[in-house]
């Protein structure tokens, strides 16, 4: 499948969507245009792109982006890769679940790793981790727990209960 | 067709399996399993299980030089070694520490591969199962070392291919030594012949 | 969206709905795995999948690992897949590194997963019987047969099930004349086997009347859903990457790809039986012209004894395979540095599962233990 094809025929039917290659894959420059494009994919009877294989999320510090990787189970041709990046203080991309049912669990995977805001999504919550952490683990930035240490909390619970908590233990909590 | 016939096809079957259990050898449907503790299934040669070392002679001079190659290329970082130093603390080339801890290890082998100096290979034994799980499933250098003749016991094969390979190394280097003693010639000096 | 069942009788008597767990530790989720049901009486009405009990953050250990590093833990992903884990990531780095496979090592990772497929079916089967309450007869049937294959991945990887023996550029060990006569052996007597199988199992009334029409997927959801696998071909779509990328050697082998007719429970398992004896097709005819050369691309090499000097080009690539369970693909890449910088695995467990709720609404308590069974899923790689 030639990108630049794909590329020329999205910018045809879809006037005003802003495309760039990148490494034969199409950069979608405003992800509100996604699902357009998805759809207008899913859709069209040269592509029939209907089958959403992957979806990841990337960290690249200055931004966060999202990777389709998309086939056709009718015609079997394939990949077309979309991106779309976000940045990373409010980061949030519109949800491809009303068009492909498969991105489901996939986009809430990424939300529960990269912290990526999918809009639109039906039940979007943590799948893998715990309900209530604070922190995407997948970014480049977060820190592993250092296990020697206690938390804030757990030290505030042992205070209240009179544990007296040593304080090599204690040093977590100025960081 | 009557109802049931595949139910009863499905009894003949294991009826038959039943059957030759009891009078035909494993490969033809008869018992598969051994009684374990009792009896046991031989080792087959390339099995892998916690890594050893080896050694050569004595267990004071084991064939590693705490290159510390292992350690880092452990995808679970389960090795952990200090060189041994000598009494004017420079650095000897034999581990002083030589640790792995087997909770850790997950067997894949990789030591094996990167070990240049033929030093850490693939053990038998599997049943390591302690009471004690920080301090007897922590095995240290005397836990590790084992003699090559073990080696060519566990891994006949590979031991000797590895032998081999070893000796044409050394003859390799006497040979390389010998030669310009034959010749008459000086041994060719460090800095290509500068002054 | 899931269709929606809706509590019958509220008006006539006082009924309420109850909400029951099922899991983590169920003997019947294959694993840690909670399936958090509401049921009326004894019908589902909702099922909600919870999942992450196994979560390790394999992604991020991962990236902070070599490349060869990563090779062990794609081993645990799919405990009972090493083979095909290993051939799905090999595949990806070779991909991106530009590394060609010499033609005995390509052979002999298409025998191995194939080998590996026959392994994964059986045991599905055994399990499925046994979530049907056909307590251990038809799986330990299975297991005497995996037995003997897991005992030739130890006689070529050293490891029974974590096998770690794909290398980019070739396999890890070749395989000697005594294992390929044993590989020959276990495929001859393999099509035995699988007759007695399905004269024990395919036409048990038993069977057939828990299974057929039980938890049927339609096509479309199917695709909309991203299923892969036996999973979609029992569905009645002809799609295998086999057969539409034709990766490693697999457009030299003559085999058919089953499909099912109606999508339920019972062409799931039948999919999966046809499955093995087209690997077995595979097999036969892979050990026949395996040729004899090199294992290992000789470029590639020196990067077994120095992990650290594997670099690939800055770069990324999507490599995927047709594993046991469905589409495996790894996403990687590179920076150019020893380590990657992204590493994504597409898990087809993990993406099968979207489906459940809406296959088991409607069905008894019982019926979703054997959806869920039949949709074969491990938890090692849905969680990851």
């Amino acid at each position: 499948m030639n990108i630049a094809e794909v590329k020329s025929y999205i910018e045809k039917t879809l006037p005003g969507t802003k495309l760039t290659i990148v490494r034969d894959s199409l950069l979608i420059e405003n992800p509100a245009d996604l699902p357009r494009v998805a759809g207008l994919l899913k859709e069209s009877d040269t592509y029939r792109v209907d089958y959403l294989a992957s979806i990841t999320g990337a960290d690249y510090l200055q931004y966060l982006e999202c990777v389709y990787h998309l086939f056709s189970m009718e015609r079997k041709i394939g990949p077309v890769i979309l991106r779309a990046r976000t940045n990373r203080e409010n980061p949030s991309v519109p949800s491809l679940v009303p068009i492909y049912r498969g991105a489901e669990y996939q986009e809430r995977e990424i939300f529960d790793l990269f912290g990526i805001f999918f809009d639109g999504h039906p039940d979007l919550r943590r799948i893998l981790m715990w309900e209530g952490l604070n922190a995407s683990p997948m970014r480049k930035d977060y820190q592993q727990e250092d296990r020697e240490k206690l938390s804030a909390e757990d030290i505030r619970w042992l205070d209240e209960h009179g544990v007296s908590v040593p304080p090599e233990f204690r040093e977590s909590q100025q960081g | 067709m009557f109802f049931g016939l595949g139910v009863l096809r499905g009894l003949m079957v294991t009826l038959k399996n039943f059957v030759t259990s009891y009078f035909m050898p494993p490969d033809r449907g008869g018992l598969f399993t051994v009684e374990y503790p009792e009896k046991r299934l031989p080792v087959i040669e390339r099995f892998r299980n916690f890594p050893f070392l080896v050694y050569d002679k004595d267990p004071e001079n084991p064939r590693c030089v705490a290159c510390e190659i292992c350690a880092n290329e452990c995808p679970t970082k389960c090795i952990y070694i200090e060189k041994d130093t000598d009494p004017n603390k420079k650095p000897l080339r034999r581990p002083a520490i030589f640790d792995i801890d087997i909770t850790v290890c997950m067997n894949c082998g990789i030591c094996e591969e990167v070990c240049p100096f033929d030093s850490i290979y693939m053990d038998h034994p599997f049943e390591v199962a302690s009471s004690d799980r920080l301090e007897k499933l922590l095995f240290h250098k005397n836990d590790l070392l084992k003699s090559n003749d073990y080696f060519h016991k566990i891994r006949p094969t590979h031991a000797a291919a590895i032998d081999a390979r070893r000796r044409a190394v050394e003859e390799k280097k006497k040979s390389a030594a010998v030669k310009p003693s034959e010749t008459g010639q000086p041994p060719k000096a460090q800095n290509g012949g500068k002054p | 969206m899931p269709k929606s069942y809706t509590v019958q009788n509220t008006d006539l008597l006082d009924t309420q709905t109850l909400e029951v767990n099922f899991g983590p530790q169920h003997p019947s989720t294959h694993g840690v795995f909670r399936m958090f049901v509401e049921l009326d009486g004894e019908v589902i009405v909702t099922l909600k999948p919870v999942m992450g009990y196994l979560h390790r953050n394999h992604e991020q250990i991962a990236e902070n690992l070599t490349y060869l590093g990563i090779m062990p833990y794609t081993d645990r992903l799919d405990y009972f897949n090493a083979m095909t884990n290993n051939l799905g990531y090999a595949m990806a780095v070779e991909k991106l590194a530009g590394i060609t496979v010499p033609e005995r090592a390509q052979y002999i990772r298409v025998i191995v997963s194939e080998f590996t497929r026959l392994i994964n079916h059986l045991s599905l089967v055994g399990f499925l019987l046994n979530d049907l309450g056909a307590f251990f007869t038809p799986i330990l049937y299975a297991f005497r047969e995996r037995e003997k294959i897991l005992d030739v991945f130890e006689e070529i990887s050293g490891s029974r099930m974590m096998c770690n023996y794909l290398r980019f550029g070739g396999v890890k060990c070749d395989l000697s004349p005594a294992v390929l006569e044993t590989m020959k052996k276990i495929t001859r007597n393999f099509p035995k086997f699988l007759d007695e199988f399905e004269a024990l199992l395919s036409k048990n009334e038993i069977l057939c009347m828990r299974c057929q029409n039980v938890g049927v997927l339609p096509k479309e959801l199917a695709v909309n859903s991203s299923i892969t696998g036996p999973v979609l071909r029992a569905s009645g779509i002809n799609y295998d990457i086999r057969k539409v990328d034709r990766y490693s050697l697999y457009d030299r082998f003559r085999f058919r790809v089953p499909l099912g007719r109606k999508g339920d429970t019972y062409d799931r398992y039948y999919v999966r039986v046809l499955e093995m004896r087209e690997s077995v097709k595979i097999l036969e005819q892979a050990l026949q012209d395996i040729p004899v050369g090199e294992i290992l691309n000789p470029k590639t090499a020196p990067f077994a004894k120095a992990p650290r000097n594997f670099k690939p080009p800055v770069g990324e690539d999507y490599g995927r395979i047709e594993s046991p369970k469905g589409e495996l693909g790894y996403y990687v890449v590179s920076d150019g540095t020893p380590q990657p910088w992204r590493y994504h695995i597409r898990a087809p467990s993990f993406i099968n599962l979207t489906i459940l709720e809406d296959i088991c609404l409607g069905h008894k308590v019982a019926d979703a233990i054997i959806i869920l069974g039949s949709l074969d899923i491990v938890l090692g790689e849905v969680d990851r």
